[in-house]
C-alpha cells in the first residue's frame, strides 16, 4: 500500500483521536465540541481503513460506511438540539447548560 | 392409684356458673334484675346441689383398709385441651377428698354470698356486670380445685386473678380503686410467673403434668435419685411457693390484699377472704407429695407462714378502716395455714381454710350489713353502738369474733390449735435453736393478737356510744333478709363446722373421730407420712392451755381497752411514733416504691434511652436513612450536570477497562 507501514496510519488515527478527546473535554462551545467528537469518529474510522487493507478484509470498509452514516444521523439531530439549546439561551457554553445536576 | 369412677354429672358443676355469667353478660343488660340474680344464684345454688350430691357419690365408693378409707376419685373428662409428643393435657376433672371439700366451701360459701350480693348490690347500676363476673369466678375457681392437671389448675389460678381484678376494680370510675385492681392483678402475676417456670421444671422431671401421673412419679423416686434430684425438687417447690405467696397473700407478695377491699364488700368475703386467697393453700396441699420430699422449702414455708401472721396481725390492730382489719386479719391467718403445711400438717392447712372460709366470709358479710347500713362508712370511729340497730349483725358478727379468736369449742378453737401443736411439733431446727418452739411462741402471740384486733374491731363498732353524725345515724337500718339469712348460715358454720376435725388429743379420750383427717388421709398421707413429732403429747395439754389463756386474755385485753365507752375519735393524733410506723403498714408500700416501683422506672428510663432511642431508633433504623443520604451527598459530586465532566469519566473509565485488560 504505496509502501507506507500500517504503524504511521495507527500513530496518526490515534494522535486523532487523542486531539479529540483533548478537544471534546477542554472546549466549551459546544459546537466545537461536536467537531471534536467527529475528529474522533473519522480517526476510528482510518484506523478501520488501514487494518481492512492490511489485512484485505472487506469487514473493515462496511463498518466505516456504516459509522459514516450514523455520524450523518448524528450530526443530524445533535445540530438541531444546538441550534434549539441557542434559540432557547443565547448562549452555546457548556458550562451553562446543568439544569441536570444532582 | 386407685380406680377412678367416671361421673358426667361433675362436668356440670363447673360450666353452671359459666353458663350463668355467659348468659349475664350476653343479656344480663336487657334483663330486669329479679331475672339476672335469679340467673346467678340460680346457677350457684344448683352447682351446689350437683356438688353435693358428687361428693355423697364420692363417699360412697369408699374402701377400708387397716383403718382407713381411701375413696374411688371421680373423674370427667371433657376434651383433649392439646397432645404435643409426649405433653399431653386433658380438660378433665379429678373429684378426690381434697378437691370435694373445697368445691363444697366454694359452692356452698359461694351460694350464700351470691344471695347476700343480691341486697347488697341493690342500688348498682351495673347489677348485671357484677354477677357475671361473680359467676365467672367462681367458675374458674371450681377449675382449680377440680383440674386433674397442672395446666388445668393453672387454668383457674389465672382465672380467678382476672376475676379478682376485674371485681377489685369494680367501681372503675374511681381511679384510686382501679389501680387498687391493678396492684392486685401485677402483684400475682410475679408469683404466676414463678408457677410457670415450676411447671416447665416439674414436666422436665417428671415428664408429665397431669397430677395424679406426677404423684406416682414422686411415689416411685428411690432413695438415689431422690438425693440427686433434691435441689431441682426444691427449686421447683420454692417456684410453687413463691407463686403461693402471690395468690395467697404471703410476704413479700401480700400488698395487694389490703388494697383488694377497694371491691364490693361480698366481693372480699368471697374471693378474698374465703375462697380465691386459700387456692395458695390448696396448691401446696394437692402437691404435698412434692413439697414432703424438699424440707427445705417446707421449713421456708413455715417461717414465712408465722412471720406473715405475726405482722399482719401487728398493722391489724392499728386499722381504723373495719374491711382492712379483717385484710390484715386474712392475710394473717393464711399466714397461720401456711405454718401449717409447712410444718407438715397438710390436714390442719385445710381445716383451717375451711373454718376460716366460714367465720371470714361470715366477718366480712358483716361488715358488709353494716357499710350498707350505714351507706358506705367504713370508718370504725364514726361507727359505735350498732348494736341497737343492727341486732343480727351484731350476733352473728359476735360469733364470727369468737371463732376466729379461738374460744374453745368454736371453729377457730380447733383448727388454730391443731396449727399451733403441729409448729411446736415441727423438728426442724435453725441456727441451733429448735424452730418448734420459736414458731409456737409467735403464733401464740399472733392468736393473742388476732382475738385482741377482732374485739377491737367488734367494741368499736358495736358497743359503746354511736359515733356517726345525727343525719347518717337516722338512716342505719338492719339489712334485708337477702343479707341476714346468709350471715345466719355462715354463723352457724362457724360456731360448728369445728366438730368435724376435732383433734385427736380431745377426741380420742371421749371416742371421737377427726373425720375431716380421715376423709383426707388418702390425699394428705404422702405427705403426713414424712414428718414425724418430735414433742411428746404430754406437751399437747399444756400448750393447748397457754394458747387459749392467751386468745382470752387478748379479748379481755380488748375490752379493758376498748370494751368499756372508748372514743377513739382521737387516737390516730394521740399516737406514738411506733403506732404510726405500724398503722402506716411499715412503709412497706412505700418501701417497694422506693426501691422496686423506681428501680423498675430507672431501668424503664435507661432502657427507653438506651435500647429504643439509641440502639434501635437511632443504630437501627436512622442509621440507615443516615448512610443513604451521605451515601447521596457523595455521590452528587460526580452528577454536576457537567457534559464534559462526564465525558472525563467514560474517557477514564475506557481507558481504566483497557488497561485492565490488555496488560
Amino acid at each position: 500500500m504505496f509502501g507506507i507501514p500500517i504503524g504511521w496510519y495507527l500513530t496518526l488515527s490515534a494522535a486523532l483521536f487523542v486531539l479529540g478527546a483533548i478537544g471534546l473535554v477542554l472546549r466549551r462551545n459546544a459546537i466545537v465540541m461536536f467537531m471534536c467528537i467527529e475528529i474522533m469518529l473519522n480517526a476510528v474510522n482510518l484506523t478501520f481503513i488501514a487494518f481492512a487493507r492490511y489485512h484485505n478484509d472487506l469487514g473493515g470498509h462496511l463498518f466505516v460506511f456504516m459509522v459514516i452514516a450514523v455520524a450523518a444521523a448524528e450530526a443530524g439531530i445533535g445540530l438541531a438540539l444546538i441550534v434549539n439549546v441557542y434559540r432557547h439561551r443565547r448562549s452555546l457554553n457548556v458550562d451553562d447548560i446543568n439544569l441536570m445536576q444532582g | 392409684m386407685a380406680d377412678t369412677v367416671q361421673y358426667s354429672l361433675l362436668g356440670w358443676i363447673p360450666l353452671l356458673p359459666l353458663i350463668g355469667a355467659i348468659l349475664n353478660a350476653l343479656f344480663g343488660r336487657m334483663m330486669p334484675k329479679k331475672v339476672v340474680h335469679t340467673i346467678a344464684c340460680g346457677a350457684m345454688l344448683v352447682a351446689f346441689a350437683f356438688s353435693v350430691v358428687s361428693v355423697l357419690k364420692l363417699a360412697g365408693g369408699g374402701v377400708s383398709d387397716h383403718g382407713h378409707t381411701t375413696y374411688a376419685p371421680l373423674v370427667h373428662r371433657y376434651f383433649t385441651w392439646f397432645a404435643a409428643g409426649s405433653l399431653d393435657v386433658q380438660a378433665s376433672l379429678w373429684l378426690d377428698p381434697l378437691s370435694a371439700v373445697m368445691i363444697l366451701i366454694i359452692t356452698g360459701v359461694g351460694s350464700l354470698i351470691h344471695i347476700y350480693s343480691i341486697g347488697y348490690m341493690s342500688e348498682d347500676p351495673s347489677y348485671a356486670r357484677y354477677f357475671t363476673y361473680l359467676n365467672f369466678f367462681v367458675f374458674a375457681m371450681l377449675m382449680l380445685v377440680l383440674g386433674d392437671s397442672m395446666l388445668v389448675l393453672f387454668l383457674g389460678w389465672e382465672g380467678v386473678g382476672v376475676a379478682s381484678y376485674l371485681l377489685i376494680g369494680f367501681w372503675y370510675e374511681d381511679e384510686a380503686k382501679a389501680a387498687a385492681g391493678k396492684k392486685a392483678f401485677i402483684t400475682n402475676r410475679v408469683g404466676d410467673f414463678a408457677v410457670v417456670l415450676g411447671m416447665f421444671l416439674l414436666f422436665q422431671m417428671a415428664g408429665t403434668l397431669a397430677i395424679p401421673e406426677v404423684r406416682e412419679w414422686a411415689s416411685m423416686l428411690s432413695m438415689e435419685q431422690h438425693h440427686a434430684m433434691g435441689g431441682m425438687l426444691t427449686l421447683i417447690t420454692i417456684l410453687f411457693f413463691i407463686g403461693c405467696t402471690g395468690k395467697s397473700a404471703q410476704i413479700p407478695l401480700y400488698v395487694w390484699l389490703p388494697d383488694a377491699m377497694a371491691g364490693p364488700t361480698p366481693v372480699s368475703a368471697l374471693i378474698h377472704a374465703a375462697t380465691m386467697v386459700t387456692a395458695g393453700i390448696y396448691l401446696i396441699a394437692r402437691m404435698n407429695f412434692l413439697f414432703a420430699l424438699a424440707p427445705t422449702t417446707m421449713m421456708i414455708i413455715a417461717i414465712v407462714g408465722a412471720l406473715t401472721a405475726f405482722f399482719a396481725a401487728t398493722i391489724g390492730i392499728t386499722q381504723f378502716d373495719i374491711k382492712k382489719v379483717l385484710a390484715y386479719s386474712t392475710v394473717s391467718q393464711l399466714g397461720f395455714m401456711f405454718l401449717a403445711v409447712g410444718a407438715g400438717s397438710f390436714f390442719a392447712g385445710v381445716f383451717h381454710l375451711m373454718t376460716h372460709a366460714f367465720f371470714k366470709a361470715l366477718l366480712f358479710l358483716g361488715s358488709g350489713s353494716v357499710i350498707h347500713g350505714m351507706h358506705h362508712e367504713q370508718d370504725i370511729r364514726k361507727m359505735g353502738g350498732l348494736k341497737k340497730y343492727m341486732p343480727i349483725t351484731r350476733w352473728t358478727f359476735l360469733l364470727g369474733c369468737l371463732a376466729i379468736a379461738g374460744v374453745p369449742f368454736f371453729s377457730g378453737f380447733f383448727s388454730k390449735d391443731e396449727i399451733l401443736w403441729y409448729a411446736l411439733s415441727n423438728h426442724s431446727a435453725l441456727g441451733g435453736l429448735h424452730l418448734g418452739w420459736i414458731l409456737w411462741g409467735l403464733t401464740v402471740l399472733t392468736a393473742g393478737m388476732t382475738s385482741f384486733y377482732m374485739f377491737r374491731l367488734y367494741f368499736l363498732t358495736f358497743e359503746g356510744e354511736c359515733r356517726a353524725d345525727d343525719e347518717t345515724k337516722s338512716h342505719i337500718h338492719e339489712s334485708p333478709w337477702t343479707m341476714t339469712v346468709p350471715l345466719m348460715v355462715l354463723a352457724l358454720l362457724s360456731v360448728a363446722g369445728g366438730f368435724i376435725g376435732i383433734p385427736h388429743i380431745l377426741g380420742e379420750p371421749l371416742g371421737l373421730p377427726n373425720l375431716l383427717h380421715d376423709w383426707l388421709h388418702q390425699v394428705i398421707a404422702p405427705g403426713e407420712a414424712l414428718f414425724t413429732h418430735k414433742v411428746g403429747e404430754g406437751m399437747a395439754w399444756p400448750a393447748m392451755a397457754v394458747a387459749v389463756a392467751v386468745g382470752l386474755g387478748g379479748i379481755a385485753l380488748a375490752y379493758v381497752k376498748y370494751g368499756r365507752g372508748h372514743d377513739p375519735t382521737g387516737d390516730l393524733e394521740k399516737a406514738g411514733k411506733g403506732y404510726l410506723f405500724v398503722h402506716n403498714k411499715y412503709l412497706v408500700d412505700e418501701l417497694y416504691e422506693a426501691t422496686i416501683g423506681r428501680g423498675i422506672r430507672v431501668a424503664g428510663q435507661v432502657s427507653y434511652q438506651l435500647i429504643d432511642r439509641v440502639l434501635i431508633d437511632l443504630l437501627m433504623v436512622r442509621m440507615w436513612g443516615y448512610t443513604a443520604k451521605l451515601g447521596g451527598e457523595v455521590l452528587r459530586q460526580f452528577q454536576n450536570g457537567n457534559a464534559q465532566r462526564y465525558a472525563i469519566y467514560t474517557l477514564f473509565g475506557i481507558a481504566a477497562v483497557l488497561f485492565y485488560f490488555l496488560t
